[in-house]
């Protein structure tokens, strides 16, 4: 652990000002993380593709390396209070179903996937089981209870690759994700590709771009000292260009999960990640 | 249609004379990307223009342009070029232009048009049928960017 956070503290003082990713490297609890790999074929103008995490400074990199030290942890300990509590009219908690949280190993890194015909996200399988089996009220997209509970279950799976299917059943909801991320909205005119694939790497005022990955998600943001959802930051980007954001949980925020999912194959899970 | 003429006459008369020599976003002729007449009867402030450049609600060039005439704001952006010695490269026409509507100088270009106020999709309803910069606004940073003339 400390020895983790000591090469980081050396690598930033070698890496100079910021421009384009650093080469910094991410240790997390003693284990390397891959923040950087080669770009999956369906690319076609990025050929290395970078964690967000590679694009933030030394301050908020080092906050990740140390579980002790990152503080979405505190949430992740909330959802483990959730995972055993009795909640719904059926009297059950998620412990009554799942042996443990540790068997959901792997799930992130292939979500969102198609069920039935479905594209399924964590918050969608999560809620499944709330209004299925616990006749529990199901969570709001966003919510805290909703996030800690995803940046727990996420948090089994970190430090494996991202693996999504887009082929087969899958491909449909892969084409329409990758043509929200490349059409221009709002009346700023611009697309999720002008910032994340034309420039990152680039400042944008005071915000350094990086390629707009989703391996980190749920993110803890120091600006706003919670966990945040993936479609929210979606959300907000959409904001910021003064285009009417899809709803959290709509058919289009779900497909362009799937799409920048598929971006960032090969990646390591970083949940729950800190960014500012 | 009707409606926004019926809207249109109702602002005219409630400011008559300033709007009569306002060239709507729609109205403006572009030739090689350049814009020869000003927008409207007043001439651009530069020192007005510079608030509007450095404003993060209005122009928010900084976003992307660095300008060492604004030093003493930080963080500008590198997505655009820098801006020092702006006016020795282009013209006041050209310059009309590029801040109207950039995509007519440069295509393709993420830079936003400051100046038309249809062809974009999912407007935020506060913003739909609305220009980035008014006329004024528009002369106004142009008139500015004029001064730019040290590299
Ligand atoms: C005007 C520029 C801009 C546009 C357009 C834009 N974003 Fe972003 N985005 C940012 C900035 C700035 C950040 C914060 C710094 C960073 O990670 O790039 C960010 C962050 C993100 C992140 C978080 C990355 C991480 O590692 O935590 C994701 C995911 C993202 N954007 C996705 C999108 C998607 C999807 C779209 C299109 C719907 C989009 N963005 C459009 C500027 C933009
Ligand atoms: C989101 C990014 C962005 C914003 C905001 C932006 N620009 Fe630009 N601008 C660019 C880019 C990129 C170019 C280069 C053209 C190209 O190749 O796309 C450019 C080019 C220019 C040029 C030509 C510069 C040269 O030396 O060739 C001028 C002048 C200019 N911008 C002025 C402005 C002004 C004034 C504003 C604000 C009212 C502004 N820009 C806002 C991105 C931006």
């Amino acid at each position: 652990m400390i020895s983790g956070r000591f090469l980081i503290v050396l690598a930033i003082a070698a890496a100079g000002a910021a421009t384009a990713q650093d080469d910094n490297v991410l240790v997390v609890e003693g284990a390397q993380l891959v923040t950087e790999t080669r770009a999956p074929a369906h690319i076609e103008h990025v050929g290395t593709i970078y964690s967000g995490w590679r694009f933030r400074s030394g301050e908020t990199q080092v906050l990740q390396t140390d579980d002790f030290e990152n503080p979405a942890m505190i949430f992740v300990d909330q959802a483990m209070d959730l995972w055993d509590k009795v909640d719904g009219e059926a009297g059950k908690a998620c412990a009554s179903c799942h042996e443990n949280v540790a068997q959901f190993a792997g799930l992130r890194t292939r979500l969102p996937r198609v069920k039935n015909g479905e594209l399924v996200t964590m918050e969608n399988l999560i809620n499944a089981c709330r209004t299925g089996r616990m006749k529990a009220v199901p969570w709001k997209w966003s919510e805290g209870k909703m996030t800690a509970m995803t940046a727990l279950i996420g948090l089994q799976s970190r430090g494996m690759p991202i693996n999504v299917a887009i082929d087969g059943p899958a491909a449909s909801f892969w084409e329409k994700g990758r043509e929200i991320y490349y059409t221009p909205v709002g009346q700023l005119q611009m697309a999720c590709a002008n910032c994340h694939e034309d420039n990152y790497g680039l400042m944008i005022r005071a915000d350094h771009l990086s390629q707009g990955q989703s391996n980190g998600f749920p993110t803890y943001r120091l600006k706003n000292a919670k966990l945040n959802s993936i479609h929210g930051r979606f959300r907000g980007c959409m904001k910021n260009i003064r285009a009417i954001p899809y709803k959290e949980g709509s058919d289009e925020f779900k497909a362009l999960e799937l799409y920048l999912a598929s971006r960032g194959q090969g990646l390591s899970v970083e949940t729950p990640s800190v960014r500012n | 249609m009707r409606t926004h003429l019926v809207l249109g006459l109702a602002a005219t008369l409630v400011t008559t004379g300033v709007l009569a020599d306002v060239v709507a976003p729609g109205d403006v002729v572009f030739v090689e990307g350049a814009v020869e007449a000003p927008l409207t009867g007043v001439r651009g402030d530069p020192k007005a223009g510079r608030a509007v450049f450095a404003n993060r609600k209005q122009g928010n060039c900084l976003a992307c342009h660095v300008n060492g005439d604004l030093a003493e704001l930080g963080f500008h952006g590198e997505v655009g070029p820098a801006l020092d010695g702006v006016a020795r490269r282009w013209s006041q026409a050209e310059l009309r232009g590029i801040v109207t509507n950039s995509k007519m100088m440069f295509e393709g270009t993420i830079m936003p048009a400051f100046y038309i106020d249809s062809g974009y999709g999912r407007p935020l309803e506060s913003f739909a049928g609305k220009s980035i910069l008014t006329a004024q606004q528009v002369e106004d940073v142009v008139a500015y960017l004029l001064t730019l003339k040290e590299e």
